[in-house]
């Protein structure tokens, strides 16, 4: 990308772990269940039923949108969207139009525009029933309480296109909201992706669907990057439209054009009246809002001698981390350090055998007095030392006692840390002063 | 015969042992084999009927409908009961859950006696545009009953039924109320939940009690008021108890007579019930004046926008997909409501349209509020005149609305208002509208109540 500058904006949708549903009460954990088991009038569009709004699922909405530096509405509202799609019951979808829950929002370099909530759709299958081609519908996840994020387009490499989604899928994972798999669903992604040859915003943008996992997300961006700058460098100009990621084929395709935004219609929702969110309200969940990765990474940083990995690590589960805290305190009083208890989470994952803290500290203890090196192994180190070193041995006994440093390095090197190191300069200086 | 007995009536002779549940439905069954081939108020019966009478106990106050037949409008779901809304959309439709109305009525052992016909989706105000027929007026078949709610208020007028249940978006319960010479009330909105009610006007829409007299639709409204977890629009007001509020005196009660509802163009009939009635109320103690009121013309083109656009977008889930016929099966009336009302919102005029028609309403609601300042309750006319003929609704797209024009006004604001009998035009009965402000119920049906102690057109029966 020589000439052009990429402008990309975000619209990232991530369906909350409520128990229910966005306005009725069937169960919202949907993946792999038999299909068309988990509905009802409400979420089918039955002639009559009645939406009723999920209080869990806006209170979430609002949490998120703390976390992201947003606005919070005061007076709120639900709309309808109409387009026809038979994963549709309705035939419009409840989401929220002018009045979004939260808006203008910042997090670090990036503007958020909007965060608000919506129902999601039924899922089209598409299979071979008695040897015809058909396509079937299974609500089990329509009315799935749904919450869509838009960025500004404010990114303009690739690299902090991923980092930002990482943040993301962390910060709502850390609210304890949703599971933010790509995988599974339950976070989805589609990229506004224009380049642009200065700082003047293109007149067109590309919207490209359907990447389903991190691990493609940078080569989507980039192959579509390139594909924009090629027609642009030969003099065309880029369609508006929709494209698709083929994984396969590791290239983007066409699926519809956008020149025409779709009337949606938006007015509205007349079967649920506005909603009017209070200053003590907004207080209460400020006040409930746990510390945020990066402001828990910062700190970890500087309270704790731990190397990154360990951090990122720690930081990346919320759980693990108060547990890690609470380890740290306690292994304080019992002269453990952090790094030995960091050591014995991340790497031996010892957080899953001992529930409490506590127990794990306990274990640690035992563990180190099983583990000092025997007093046979530290005479055998310190021999094997003094031969592979001889002339800093020459050194220590010509009048270089600091050199004594080195020695009880190298020896503590052939236990491999184990040895108890007041037992190893006894025993050093012994066999030194001894020749 | 049994069926020509009152709610109330028929309530206190079934707990007193002397009618069975039984002998109540037997006679509205012959009522109904006798007459509604050509009043065709009924689209469905309910066919265990007979099983539900047998089984029903004798009314009590945890369950005071106890045995009683109650006619409900097709709109309304009951389940394992074909409902169609008296359109081909849904002719073989069974649904598999009740309407809150239904379960209540149910839960206090009123029985469903059949589904009652109706404009197509609540189309219209004279049960013309059914796709299963008009229903004739009990008064003379020649002429039309009143809409949407025709049905159940011919089966009512008719004994058919003891009483029944009906819809307003605007007019729909007081309008055929007022034609077939029986009470109608349209509660506040948000009184009555809305759940299992086919939507047509999701702000409007107003579930209501038609009956032979105030008190049964008293004894009614308290079985039906209240929140429903179902509806996030029902009120968290409490229901009152109705039936032991409309005894009542109304001394010093100020009513006002609407003063722009007395058209020019309405039958002299209709002005004068207006006037007599209004004697009677101050006969009775209270203060009437005439009250100069926001005009219900303006009301006609506010409610024609805001219905037609959120009946275009109740109608999309009708796409055949999950249950019912596909699109092809709507008829002319509810193709041209789903037009005019996706017109309505489309980009570039929902501005002119329907937000426009919404800052209008909020006048409308703001001139009843100042009025209400100053007065306990509205009278007026329920219609321009009395019931027209069969056919008079044809090449008048805008009938219903404007017949509907004096249930405008309180139908925008949400409301509460009666129609009571109160006279004779060629021999079709009139009504009197009572309108309240929000949750005024027990106000009104004191009012209308006192009124009838004064007065008979309520005890008036077609010759059938």
């Amino acid at each position: 990308m020589k000439n052009y500058r990429p402008v990309i904006g975000l619209e990232v949708h991530v369906e909350l772990s409520t128990s229910s549903k966005m306005f009725c009460s069937c169960p919202a954990e949907h993946f792999s269940k038999k299909p068309n088991t988990q509905t009802c009038p409400v979420c089918l569009g039955l002639p009559g039923a009645l939406p009723v709004p999920n209080e869990k699922a806006i209170e979430s909405t609002i949490l998120f949108g703390l976390a992201m530096g947003c606005r919070i509405n005061r007076e709120s509202k639900f709309d309808r969207k109409h387009y026809f799609y038979p994963d549709l019951p309705k035939g419009y979808q409840i989401s929220q139009y002018d009045q979004p829950l939260c808006y203008e929002g910042k997090f670090g370099s990036v503007g958020i525009r909007r965060i608000h909530i919506e129902e999601d759709t039924g899922k089209l299958v598409h299979t071979t029933v008695s040897g015809k081609r058909v396509t079937l519908v299974d609500f089990n996840r329509s009315g799935v309480p749904l919450v869509e994020l838009v960025t500004e387009p404010d990114f303009d490499n690739v690299e902090a296109v991923v980092a930002f989604l990482r943040q993301v899928q962390r910060i709502v994972r850390y609210l304890g909201i949703s599971t933010a798999d790509m995988e599974k669903g339950s976070m989805r992604l589609e990229a506004n992706i224009s380049v642009s040859k200065d700082s003047s915003l293109p007149s067109y943008k590309v919207e490209l669907k359907n990447i389903n996992s991190f691990r493609f997300l940078k080569k989507a961006l980039l192959t579509e990057l390139s594909r924009q700058e090629r027609i642009l460098t030969r003099g065309g100009k880029v369609d508006q439209e929709t494209r698709g990621w083929n994984e396969a084929k590791g290239e983007t395709f066409s699926q519809r054009s956008k020149e025409e935004a779709q009337d949606y219609r938006y007015f509205p929702e007349p079967d649920i009246p506005p909603m009017v969110i209070g200053e003590k309200e907004i207080e209460r969940l400020k006040g409930i809002l746990p510390e945020l990765p990066e402001v828990k990474r910062k700190r970890y940083e500087e309270e704790f001698n731990l190397p990154d990995n360990y951090i990122e690590v720690l930081v990346g589960d919320t759980q693990r981390a108060g547990y890690f805290e609470e380890a740290v305190r306690q292994g304080r009083k019992a002269g453990i350090s952090e790094r030995q208890i960091a050591g014995f989470v991340v790497n031996k994952s010892l957080d899953r055998q001992f529930p409490e803290p506590a127990g794990l500290v306990k274990k640690i203890l035992e563990l180190g007095k099983e583990e000092y090196s025997s007093s046979t192994e530290i005479e055998n180190a310190v021999g094997r030392t003094l031969k592979e070193n001889s002339k800093a041995a020459d050194d220590f006994k010509a009048g270089k006692s600091e050199v004594i440093g080195f020695l009880i390095g190298q020896t503590q090197k052939v236990l491999k840390g184990r040895g108890k190191p007041e037992e190893i300069r006894i025993i050093l200086l012994e066999r030194l002063n001894k020749n | 015969m049994k069926n020509k007995f009152t709610l109330f009536q028929a309530k206190k002779l079934l707990e007193e042992g002397e009618i069975t549940s039984l002998e109540l439905v037997e006679d509205c069954l012959s009522a109904i084999e006798k007459y509604n081939e050509d009043i065709n108020a009924f689209v469905s019966l309910n066919k265990i009927v007979r099983e539900k009478a047998k089984n029903s106990p004798k009314p009590t106050p945890e369950r005071p409908l106890s045995g009683i037949p109650i006619a409900v409008k097709d709109n309304f779901l009951t389940k394992g009961i074909r409902t169609t809304a008296s359109s081909k959309v849904l002719d073989d439709y069974i649904p598999q859950y009740s309407a809150t109305v239904v379960t209540r009525l149910e839960n206090a052992g009123a029985i469903v006696i059949g589904k009652t016909n109706m404009d197509a989706w609540a189309h219209g105000s004279s049960t013309e545009t059914s796709d299963y027929g008009p229903t004739k007026n009990p008064w003379n078949l020649k002429y039309l009953p009143g809409g949407s709610s025709g049905g159940s208020a011919a089966a009512v007028a008719s004994d058919m039924a003891i009483a029944a249940i009906g819809s307003e978006t605007a007019g729909s319960v007081r309008g055929p109320a007022a034609w077939c010479g029986i009470v109608g009330l349209k509660p506040t909105y948000g009184r009555v939940s809305r759940y299992g009610v086919i939507a047509m006007g999701s702000s409007l829409d107003c579930p209501g009690p038609m009956t032979k007299d105030v008190q049964d639709a008293a004894i009614l409204l308290e079985v039906l008021a209240g929140k429903d977890p179902y509806d996030a629009t029902t009120s968290p007001k409490a229901g009152e108890a109705y039936s032991s509020l409309i005894a009542q005196d109304i001394k010093g009660l100020k009513i006002g007579i609407a003063q722009d509802y007395l058209l020019p163009t309405m039958a002299k009939e209709v002005i004068e019930s207006v006037k007599t009635a209004a004697a009677v109320f101050e006969r009775l103690g209270a203060k009437v004046e005439y009250v100069k009121t926001l005009s219900p013309a303006y009301a006609i083109g506010v409610y024609t926008v805001i219905q037609r656009s959120e009946v275009s977008s109740n109608l999309s889930r009708y796409d055949g997909v999950r249950y019912g016929n596909g699109r092809a099966f709507f008829a002319e009336e509810a193709k041209r409501r789903i037009i005019l009302g996706t017109f309505s919102l489309s980009s570039g005029y929902q501005d002119k349209y329907y937000k426009k028609a919404q800052r209008v309403r909020t006048l409308f609601i703001e001139d009843f509020e100042k009025i209400f300042k100053n007065f306990d309750l509205l009278i007026g006319p329920t219609l321009p005149g009395a019931a027209l003929k069969l056919g008079a609704t044809k090449g008048e797209a805008m009938f219903g609305e404007m017949a509907d024009v004096l249930a405008e006004p309180s139908s925008i604001a949400g409301l509460p208002g009666i129609s009571v009998p109160c006279g004779f035009v060629g021999g079709l009965p009139i009504g009197l509208d009572i309108i309240g402000p929000q949750f005024s119920e027990a106000r009104l049906l004191k009012a209308a109540f006192a009124y009838q102690g004064s007065t008979d057109w309520h005890t008036k029966r077609p010759k059938l």
